[in-house]
C-alpha cells in the first residue's frame, strides 16, 4: 500500500473512531442539548471521514468501496490515535478528550490547508469551518468544569491525568510522514507542537488545570497496536456487515 | 429550448429536505450548472460534512429534471467550502418568515468566549434573546429563546 493511502487512513480511522465514540451518547447525554450537541459532532466526524474515505478507496486503488475500509478491517488494521479510542467516562472524560482532539484537529487542518494534494486540502478546508466550532463547544466546557464545583474540577483533573499520557501520539510521525512531508502533502507534525502547546496551556489556565507531572507515554495506535477498548467499539460498528455480510441499506 | 438559465429556475424549485421553506438555490448549494450535448452536469457542495441530505438532494435533482426530459448528472464538490455568505436575501427571508433566524455576521468562531452574537427573534423582532445550546436540531442550526415573547427558536448560525 501506498503511502498517502496510509496517511489518509490515518486521518480518516482518528474521525470514525471518534464519531462513533459520541455517537455512543445519542440518547444519553448528561442533558439534552448536550446529547444533541455531542452527536452534532460526531456526525461532522463521520461526515469528514467518509470524505477521507471515499478519498483512500481512489488513491487505494483495489476496487474497494469507502465502506469496504471503514467497515471490513481487522483491529490491527485501524490506525488511529489510542486517545479518541478511549471510552466517554463522565462527561469530564468526553470533554477532555474532545479538547485535545479539537485542540490538534484545529492546527493539523489549517496546515493542511497548504496541502500540496488538492484533495486533501479541499477535506481540510471543509473539516476546518467544523472543527473550529467543536474547539470553541470542548474549550467553553473545559473551562466551565475545570473553574466550576469543586467536584466538577476534580473530575475534569482526573480525566485530564488519564488521558495526558495518550496526546503525545497525535504528534507521531514515522516513514508514512516523511516522504509525504518532502512532497508538500502531509502536514509535518513537529511544527504544530509549539503552538498545541501554547493552545492548552491557556486553556488549561483559565480552567485553574493542570497537566500532570508524570509524563509516561503511551503510543501504538499509528502502527496498528491499540488498547483493548478498540474492539469493542469495532463489535459494534461492524455488527451489520459481519451479521449480513455485503448488506447494504 | 433547453438552457442554463432556465435549468436554474428549474432548480429553484428542488427543496431542501430539512428546511423545506428553502430551495437549494436559496441554500447556495448549487455551485453550477454546465450543459453540453444535451446532457446537465450540476454541481453541488455539502452545507456540513455530514450533511445527510445530500444524497436525498442529488436523487431529487436527477428526478425533478427527469421529469422535464432532461437528463442530469450530479457532481460533489468540497471545495471552495460551503458559507451562510451564499444564502440569498430571499432565502434569508423566507427563513425568518418559517420561524427560523438567519445567520447573523458573527466573530471568528475560534474566538473563545466571545460575547453571544445578538439575534434577534423572528417571532417578535425583540433583540433580548439567549443561547440555549450552541447546537441543534440540525448540523446548521443553533438553539436560542426570546426573553421578550418567551419563545424557543432555532437559529441558522454563521458558518464562514
Amino acid at each position: 500500500m501506498n503511502s498517502l493511502y496510509k496517511y489518509i487512513l490515518r486521518i480518516a480511522d482518528d474521525s470514525l473512531i471518534l464519531g462513533q465514540r459520541l455517537s455512543e451518547l445519542c440518547g444519553h447525554g448528561p442533558i439534552i442539548e448536550e446529547d444533541i450537541a455531542l452527536t452534532n459532532i460526531a456526525l461532522d466526524l463521520i461526515g469528514q471521514a467518509t470524505s477521507l474515505y471515499e478519498y483512500a478507496a481512489i488513491v487505494g486503488g483495489e476496487g474497494k468501496t469507502a465502506d469496504d475500509i471503514a467497515f471490513l478491517r481487522f483491529e490491527r488494521e485501524y490506525v488511529n490515535v489510542l486517545l479518541v479510542e478511549q471510552p466517554n467516562g463522565d462527561f469530564g472524560m468526553t470533554i477532555a478528550r474532545q479538547w485535545f482532539f479539537d485542540s490538534f484537529r484545529v492546527l493539523f487542518y489549517d496546515a493542511m490547508l497548504e496541502s500540496t494534494d488538492q484533495q486533501l486540502a479541499a477535506i481540510a478546508e471543509k473539516s476546518l469551518k467544523e472543527t473550529k466550532y467543536h474547539w470553541k463547544h470542548s474549550s467553553e466546557w473545559l473551562v466551565r468544569l475545570g473553574d466550576g464545583t469543586d467536584e466538577s474540577h476534580d473530575r475534569v483533573q482526573t480525566a485530564i491525568n488519564y488521558l495526558h499520557r495518550y496526546v503525545d501520539e497525535l504528534f507521531f510521525m514515522d516513514e508514512v510522514d516523511t516522504a509525504l512531508i518532502t512532497e508538500g502533502i502531509a502536514v509535518d507534525l513537529a511544527s504544530l507542537k509549539v503552538a498545541f502547546d501554547a493552545k492548552t496551556s491557556e486553556v488549561m489556565e483559565m480552567a485553574t488545570l493542570s497537566f500532570p507531572t508524570n509524563n509516561w507515554k503511551q503510543v501504538g495506535g499509528r502502527v496498528g497496536k491499540h488498547t483493548e477498548h478498540l474492539g469493542h467499539i469495532l463489535s459494534e460498528l461492524q455488527y451489520m456487515q459481519r451479521a449480513y455480510p455485503n448488506m447494504e441499506w | 429550448m433547453v438552457n442554463e438559465a432556465l435549468i436554474w429556475t428549474y432548480l429553484e424549485e428542488v427543496s431542501d429536505p430539512e428546511i423545506p421553506v428553502l430551495s437549494i438555490v436559496d441554500l447556495g448549494i448549487v455551485r453550477s450548472v454546465k450543459l453540453a450535448n444535451e446532457k446537465v452536469e450540476i454541481t453541488i457542495t455539502p452545507t456540513y460534512s455530514g450533511c445527510p441530505a445530500m444524497k436525498h438532494i442529488e436523487q431529487a435533482i436527477i428526478e425533478f429534471l427527469a421529469e422535464k426530459n432532461i437528463q442530469a448528472s450530479v457532481v460533489l464538490t468540497l471545495s471552495p467550502a460551503w458559507t451562510t455568505d451564499w444564502l440569498t436575501e430571499n432565502g434569508k427571508n423566507k427563513l425568518r418568515e418559517y420561524g427560523i433566524a438567519p445567520p447573523e455576521n458573527e466573530v471568528d468562531k475560534s474566538v473563545l468566549f466571545a460575547a453571544p452574537t445578538i439575534v434577534p427573534c423572528p417571532l417578535c423582532a425583540s433583540k433580548d434573546t439567549r443561547m440555549i445550546s450552541q447546537f441543534g436540531s440540525t448540523a446548521c442550526k443553533a438553539h436560542y429563546q426570546c426573553n421578550a415573547c418567551m419563545e424557543p427558536f432555532d437559529y441558522f448560525k454563521c458558518l464562514k
